[in-house]
């Protein structure tokens, strides 16, 4: 039990973090990327221009 | 009617037999959705009055029984509309436009200021009771340890479920341009869920409870839930399904996030199992400091996805709406969305400080509480300057100005949280006001006030008027609750660090400084400061509600600029 519940908390403290900060790096790409510039001006328009 | 159901079945031409609602002559039919509900609904009226037959609680065959009811009405109103309704279902566009499903969206904003005036109400109560406890009145129904869940689940789940709904049925309709799916589907959530509301608040005053805080309903609410709440999300996913426009717009994503985890943390705080499907008593399955994690996991959340993702939704779409203003920063807006969901469901710990929780997930909980500060501001920023180029709008329009408060509210308290979430602060604050006073900065002040500003903008474009009918009530709204949660978040402040304070006071000798009663005693004139800040804040939303009726009852606004949102040309309502 004891074990388990070390290399289970090893493991989420860890690899938890790298996998964490791989994800939100993502985001960063995704969100920053300049060619979706015109995409993302676009979007932030939406609300105002629909029908 | 008749002129919309046969443009329909002149548009789909020949195969317009094949339609649901309608056979192959082209005359009415019962479509699946209609009979098969009414038929689950007619064996739920058996079963329910089965289980108050043999109910082992007076309180419990109640609600038995109320669900018979209910279920009985249910069937009566699905056969009686469609009985009414025209041979073709309702068009998902009219003349190249999308004909919106505004009727659910109606039905949750009022219902909204009902259940908010409610919970207003009973939170006034309670303060009065904690200034003068003789109000309990020595009843088991009026004691304060059983309307307070009624004022938390009422204002909470009530009042802002409510504004929830209405406005992502609202938002995801018209930023996807597509008609809100399903017929019945969207009436099953609003209903079920105000259903709901009424069996989780009357069984608060009779007694049944599961004691979670923010969990109270007993585990057959939580099943009736958990079938409305599939509901919501597939009608909201399949609207999104099919949508005109490429873009999900950011609300949607805010208003999913909110709807998927809520999903999953009611699941998770309330595995329990009956004692017996006649009793309204019920165990979790988790024990000890496990059932202590899981319970904050969900309470933390409730916070995190219900009343912050799911307000920002309302945020992202009627800032903009209303100040006529893009989005300030829409990578921004993405950024905030995915560093707040990811962050938000770590932080439950900080409610365990100093317990028996690990260590190490204490620490995990504040750190996790620290880091939200960055997404809190970046949408906070994000909200405000919306406003930029626009800002002469908050000296001209009550309703802006409410909603920009309401976002630098928002700030405030997510700096505050953070703050008290430090296991110093928190070694202080927890147990005191402080934390009342915290949860209000952020219940009334963000919560409340964006649910305010979304409905005055509502009402007007769901009922098709050209504007609110006096701007100067919103005004005086405005004033009148500013002062109140000024009042009620000043005199909390000063009542939980006292009491903070006194708690650890020791003398020169190593005693303890002052008794529990002496803390109490000194907490008295801060309570009736908070009474009358709520006080006033009530008197606000009576404003509104005034507001509201008044509105209602104007003439229509001139057919011309009504095109797009008449609600008034969706058939059979």
């Amino acid at each position: 039990m004891n074990e388990t519940y070390r290399a289970l908390a090893e493991f989420a403290q860890t690899w938890g973090l790298v996998y964490f900060v791989a994800i939100f790096l993502c985001v960063l790409a995704y969100a920053l990327n300049p060619r979706r510039k015109g995409e993302f001006d676009e979007a932030a328009r939406l609300p105002l221009s629909e029908d | 009617m008749t002129q919309l159901s046969s443009a329909t079945r002149q548009e789909n031409g020949g195969s317009g037999a094949t339609e649901p609602g309608v056979d192959q002559s082209g005359r009415k039919k019962l479509t699946f959705g209609e009979g098969g509900l009414a038929f689950v609904f007619a064996v739920m009226t058996l079963v329910c009055i089965t289980v108050a037959s043999r109910a082992q609680d007076p309180g419990y065959a109640f609600h038995a029984y109320l669900s018979a009811l209910a279920s009985v009405a249910a069937v009566f109103v699905i056969l009686n509309r469609y009985v009414e309704r025209p041979a073709a279902l309702p068009p998902l566009e009219i003349a190249g436009k999308p004909n919106y499903n505004m009727g659910p969206v109606k039905f949750a904003t009022v219902a909204a200021m009902f259940w908010g005036i409610a919970g207003f109400t009973v939170g006034v109560i309670i303060a009065f009771q904690l200034a003068f406890p003789w109000l309990n009145f020595d009843l088991p129904w009026t004691a304060f340890g059983r309307l307070r869940p009624l004022h938390t689940s009422a204002v909470i789940f009530a009042f802002g479920g409510n504004v929830l709904i209405g406005t992502s049925f609202y938002v995801v309709q018209r930023t996807s341009r597509a008609r809100l799916a399903g017929e019945l589907a969207p009436w099953f959530v609003v209903l079920g869920y105000n259903f709901f509301i009424v069996i989780a608040g009357t069984g608060y005053l009779l007694g049944i409870t599961q004691s979670k805080e923010y969990a109270e309903p007993e585990w057959y609410a939580d099943l009736w839930l958990t079938v409305v709440w599939v509901t919501y999300l597939l009608v909201f996913l399949a609207t999104l399904w099919r949508r005109k426009e490429p873009h999900i717009y950011v609300a949607n994503w805010f208003y999913l996030a909110f709807i998927v985890t809520i999903a999953m943390l009611h699941l998770g705080n309330n595995a329990s199992l009956p004692v017996s499907v006649f009793s309204p008593k019920s165990y979790i399955v988790w024990s000890g400091v496990q059932d202590a994690m899981v319970q904050w996991w969900y309470g933390h959340n409730a916070v995190g996805f219900f009343l912050t993702a799911g307000f920002l939704a309302i945020m992202y779409y009627f800032i903009p709406k209303r100040a006529d203003r893009p989005v300030y920063s829409y990578r921004l807006s993405i950024i905030h969305f995915w560093a707040l969901i990811f962050l938000y469901i770590w932080a439950g710990p900080h409610h365990l400080h100093y317990t028996a929780l690990p260590d190490w997930a204490q620490t995990l909980g504040m750190t996790f509480s620290i880091m939200l500060w960055m997404p809190s501001w970046g949408g906070m920023i994000n909200g405000l300057m919306t406003l930029s180029g626009a800002w002469d709008k908050l000296r001209t329009d009550p309703v802006i100005r409410m909603m920009v408060v309401s976002v630098a509210f928002y700030g405030m308290s997510t700096f505050e949280g953070p703050m008290m979430s430090v296991k110093a602060v928190n070694s202080l604050s927890h147990y005191t006001d402080w934390t009342i006073g915290h949860v209000h900065s952020g219940a009334l002040g963000w919560v409340a006030y964006i649910s305010f500003g979304a409905i005055y903008c509502l009402v007007p474009w769901l009922w098709n008027k050209r504007e609110l009918y006096s701007l100067r009530l919103v005004n005086w709204h405005f004033w009148i609750s500013t002062l109140g949660i000024v009042f009620y978040i000043s005199a909390m402040w000063v009542a939980g660090i006292l009491q903070g304070l006194m708690w650890r006071a020791y003398t020169s000798l190593g005693f303890l400084e002052y008794s529990f009663i002496e803390t109490v005693e000194a907490m008295h004139p801060f309570y009736i400061i908070r009474a009358v800040g709520g006080v006033l804040f009530l008197l606000g939303a009576l404003l509104m509600a005034f507001n509201l009726y008044m509105t209602i009852r104007q003439p229509d606004a001139v057919e011309a600029d009504t095109g797009a949102r008449a609600p008034s040309l969706v058939p059979a309502e």
